[in-house]
């Protein structure tokens, strides 16, 4: 891999498993070939694989031991009608984080170490596999979200975490936007430790996931349904499979899956989504993470940001076209870094990536 | 350890420096008489101190950057400093250096409990932060043993975590935004109470970044819900290696406790006769702790002393009460200052992975052996966070420097192991010439890129975490632009 991206004189374009359909403009340069997991320590939570190891490989290996990706990683091919198997350093070059997000964590807080390619064609390695390690600057993650600008990811360190015996959900009905991120805020204010918090506007419901040992599951719900009667009475449900597709759902925003428009993700203070969806205007919506990322579908060309105008957060066009760029723009101060940065490790502009 | 000489010419314009500072700073704000600015000459790790040319103690972003800015035209270097309890000198000053405190800065800006949120201004304590919200149930996660004293700017800066880190992450995992002061006076605004920022993670880069990037005075940190409550259990056990392989086994099982600490025979000794906690007499202890409702910990605990029972324990001692949670915990929250009372101590806090746990702790009693200094071991074991005390007189001739010595085989042993030299107290100047044995030379220059980009002229906290032979050309362009 180094020694084919200092050999390259035209702009490439890395490419995991091309499931964002982003590649950029240039010369694909495939990952297909850092493929496998090196290295899988239960006893010490950590996975370390190649770069372009399918994440399905790694979910399995993982499921073999009991344990999971607590990040929870989307799979976007429904949601952007592409082909191909997302790689684990796709995921973490996009920072792909899932429900659990907002209890668990992003892809970002599960990378523990990782090798790199910069522009210039050098290797570098940051972190390592170990749970703490403030050795140095953190360029791990730097690299985690960096989508290819910076450098190829060549290998990564992963802390995983042990999968729960069984999962299981409230389901509360008929509850109006603000209601429900009031509900989310409350659930997700309690001790029950609740690991996914979403709301689909169109089917007025509101879900709420908790997972642990079995019986540590039937009195969370319990007692969360108690503690958020004020919002109407809740459905238990604890058929795991049943929770599982619900959620599965939820991280993939299913319901947008084959429906046209324009797709956004906008990451927003929980307690501005109601007033955030109201402005949107949208053709749908869908809320996780509590209220804190709001899925919108928009139609086809529709200025977003303009509608949204000025709040604390970002929207991304993943899906459709616009007047405006996919990416959020930055603040001048952050711009200038940014550029700098990229200048530092891509000093010939060889990384050419869309958004 | 050596620091780059003090630049003559900085030295030779204080007086201007002083003039210029006291424009726009109020008079107490500008610390200049070398009486007092001897308060500020080291950090926790006192073996080495060093007067600053001046102290400015701001109480705004706006006076930061202002001081920034001028410290900035003038070529002066700047230190930051939080509460002054790096244990790496990563707040220690040079002759020529000003140190830029936070200290004033102390506000709750706001505090959301419905977007779990607080921001505040980072000369605010760690306790203190928790402090502000758990009257309404809530509570900041991170824990450095320090968190009484230590401020959020100086656990930004060093990424620090403590004994809870095992499930609620370090300081990095619940650090949602931050005003971040740029060398040059530019104030810039990362991340926010939304989660994930968008573009380049700057936020994490800033995170541990040992105050060499940029002055953070404001920050946005994600609060959570506290536990219904939480139960410890003590199991002492035949050998440190066993009591490694509990560890291991505890993970694997899927529980996953809030806490798992280990403690060796020299500190279970040390803090007995300190605090007199009735551990057992054992090789090793460790206390794991659980949270939830009485019937999960239950549940757990249960789970938790079924797979230590395999390894056949000395004893195992959970607590019924209250009462007794608070004296197993006291023996182990005492084991610092137990290990004071014998004499004067270095501590390490290098990381392994949990696997190699038994060789590395086999390593370091040869590498006692061989130096002929003892070495007490506790720490987090879950995340493989080790804290070896190496103990020592310092007013016996030599110790000091065989202790150094020491501390740097074991460090190395744990970079052997797979770890890292620092997992909690970052390198500041103690493990900055220590760099070459875990990064290679591109590692670095990777490294050292990226202060290029957001400190140019290499002015902020400039002599640390790099070897100064590494980083020597940078810091002498400065100079040599003069
Ligand atoms: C416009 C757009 C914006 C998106 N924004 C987000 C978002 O904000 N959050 C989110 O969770 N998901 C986002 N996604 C989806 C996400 O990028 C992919 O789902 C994920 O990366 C899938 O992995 P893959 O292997 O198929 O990656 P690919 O589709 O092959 O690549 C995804 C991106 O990562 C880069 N990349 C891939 N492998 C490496 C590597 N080894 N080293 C360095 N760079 C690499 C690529 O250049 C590309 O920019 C977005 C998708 C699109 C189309
Ligand atoms: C008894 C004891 C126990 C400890 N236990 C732990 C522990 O359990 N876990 C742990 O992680 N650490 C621990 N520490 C180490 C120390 O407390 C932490 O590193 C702490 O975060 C330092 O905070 P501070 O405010 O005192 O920072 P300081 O010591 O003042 O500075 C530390 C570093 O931060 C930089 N800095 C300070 N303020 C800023 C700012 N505003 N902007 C940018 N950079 C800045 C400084 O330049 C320096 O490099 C312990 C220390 C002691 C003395």
């Amino acid at each position: 891999m180094a020694a084919a991206v200092a050999a390259a004189t035209v702009p490439v374009s890395v490419i995991g498993g091309g499931t964002s359909g982003a590649a950029g403009r240039g010369t694909a340069l495939s990952t297909a070939g850092l493929s496998g997991v090196r290295l899988h320590e239960p006893g010490a939570l950590t996975l370390v694989a190649g770069a372009g190891t399918p994440l399905a490989e790694v979910e399995a290996r993982l499921a073999r031991e009991g344990q999971r990706l607590a990040f929870e990683p989307m799979d976007h091919r429904g949601l952007l009608g592409t082909e191909g198997a997302p790689t684990l350093g796709g995921v973490m070059a996009g920072n792909v984080s899932g429900p659990r997000r907002v209890a668990a964590g992003a892809a970002r807080d599960f990378a523990l170490g990782l090798r790199f390619v910069d522009g210039t064609g050098r290797v570098v390695a940051n972190g390592g596999r170990v749970m703490k390690n403030v050795t140095g600057y953190d360029l791990v993650r730097l690299l985690c979200g960096s989508r290819g600008r910076l450098g190829v990811i060549t290998e990564v360190a992963l802390k995983v975490l042990p999968a729960p015996e069984t999962q299981g959900m409230l389901v509360l009905e008929g509850l109006d936007v603000e209601r429900a991120v009031a509900a989310m805020a409350a659930a997700l204010g309690s001790p029950y430790e609740v690991t996914g918090a979403a709301h689909d506007p169109e089917q007025g419901r509101t879900w709420l996931r908790i997972e642990g040992f079995a019986a540590q599951v039937d009195y969370r719900l319990e007692r969360l349904a108690a503690a958020l009667a004020d919002f109407g009475p809740a459905e238990v449900v604890r058929d795991a499979d049943a929770v599982a597709g619900v959620w599965a759902g939820v991280r993939d925003v299913a319901a947008f899956h084959g429906a046209p428009g324009a797709v956004w993700r906008v990451h927003c203070r929980p307690s501005a989504a109601p007033a955030l969806v109201a402005r949107a205007g949208a053709e749908a919506a869908l809320l996780d993470w509590g209220g804190g990322l709001i899925w919108l579908r928009v139609a086809e060309g529709a200025d977003l940001r303009a509608r949204l105008g000025a709040f604390d957060g970002h929207a991304t066009r993943v899906r459709g076209t616009g007047p405006e760029p996919a990416a959020p723009p930055e603040a001048p101060g952050v711009a200038a870094l940014t550029e700098g940065l990229r200048r530092r490790f891509d000093p010939r502009g060889i990384f050419d990536t869309e958004g | 350890m050596d620091m780059p000489a003090p630049d003559p010419a900085i030295l030779g314009r204080k007086a201007e420096l002083v003039a210029r500072l006291a424009e726009f700073l109020p008079e107490r704000a500008v610390i200049h008489d070398p009486a007092e600015t001897r308060a500020y000459e080291c950090d926790a790790l006192t073996a080495y101190s060093c007067p600053p040319l001046a102290v400015v103690l701001p109480g705004s972003t706006e006076e930061v950057s202002r001081v920034l800015a001028l410290c900035h035209a003038m070529g002066v270097p700047v230190v930051p400093r939080g509460a002054g309890t790096s244990l790496a000198g990563g707040a220690l000053p040079t002759a020529d250096s000003v140190i830029l405190g936070v200290a004033r800065m102390t506000e709750v800006l706001e505090t959301s409990l419905e977007d779990r949120m607080i921001r505040v201004q980072t000369g605010r304590t760690n306790l203190s932060v928790t402090g502000a919200v758990e009257e309404e149930g809530f509570f900041y996660a991170p824990d450095p043993s320090s968190q009484l004293a230590c401020a959020i700017a100086g656990n930004i800066a060093m990424n620090s975590g403590g004994a809870h880190c095992l499930k609620y992450g370090v300081t990095t995992n619940n650090l949602l935004g931050a005003t971040v002061v740029l060398m040059d006076g530019t104030v810039v605004e990362l991340g926010g109470a939304h989660m994930d920022a968008g573009g380049l993670d700057l936020l994490g880069l800033v995170c541990g970044s040992e105050g060499q990037l940029g002055v953070v005075t404001e920050a946005t940190l994600r609060i959570l819900p506290k536990p219904e409550g939480a139960r410890p259990v003590l199991m002492g056990f035949s050998s440190s290696e066993v009591a490694g392989a509990c560890v291991a086994d505890i993970i694997r099982a899927g529980v996953l406790p809030v806490a798992i600490e280990f403690m060796d025979r020299p500190c279970i000794e040390a803090t007995e006769a300190f605090a007199q906690a009735g551990y057992p007499d054992c090789e090793a202890l460790l206390i794991v702790e659980v949270e939830g409702v009485e019937a999960e910990i239950d549940h757990q605990l249960g789970l938790i002393t079924q797979i230590a029972r395999r390894h056949d324990p000395v004893e195992v001692r959970e607590a019924a009460d209250e009462d007794e949670a608070a004296r197993i915990w006291k023996g182990r929250k005492s084991a610092f200052g137990a290990m004071g009372q014998m004499g004067d101590y270095i501590c390490l806090d290098g990381t392994i992975p949990v696997s190699e746990l038994p060789g590395v702790l086999g390593r370091i009693g040869d590498l006692s052996a061989e130096f002929g200094l003892r070495v007490a071991n506790v720490f987090h074991a879950g995340d493989g966070n080790m804290h070896p005390l190496i103990l020592f007189d310092a007013n016996a001739p030599g110790q000091l420097e065989t202790a150094e010595a020491l501390g740097a085989e074991i460090l190395k042993a744990c970079v052997a192991a797979g770890g890292c030299l620092t997992g909690e107290h970052g390198v500041g100047v103690e493990k900055r010439d220590l760099m070459d044995h875990q990064f290679a030379p591109a590692d670095l220059a990777a490294q050292m890129e990226v202060k290029d980009v957001f400190d140019p002229a290499w002015l902020l906290n400039p002599a640390k975490v790099f070897p100064l032979a590494a980083s020597e050309a940078r810091r002498g362009a400065r100079l040599a632009a003069e």
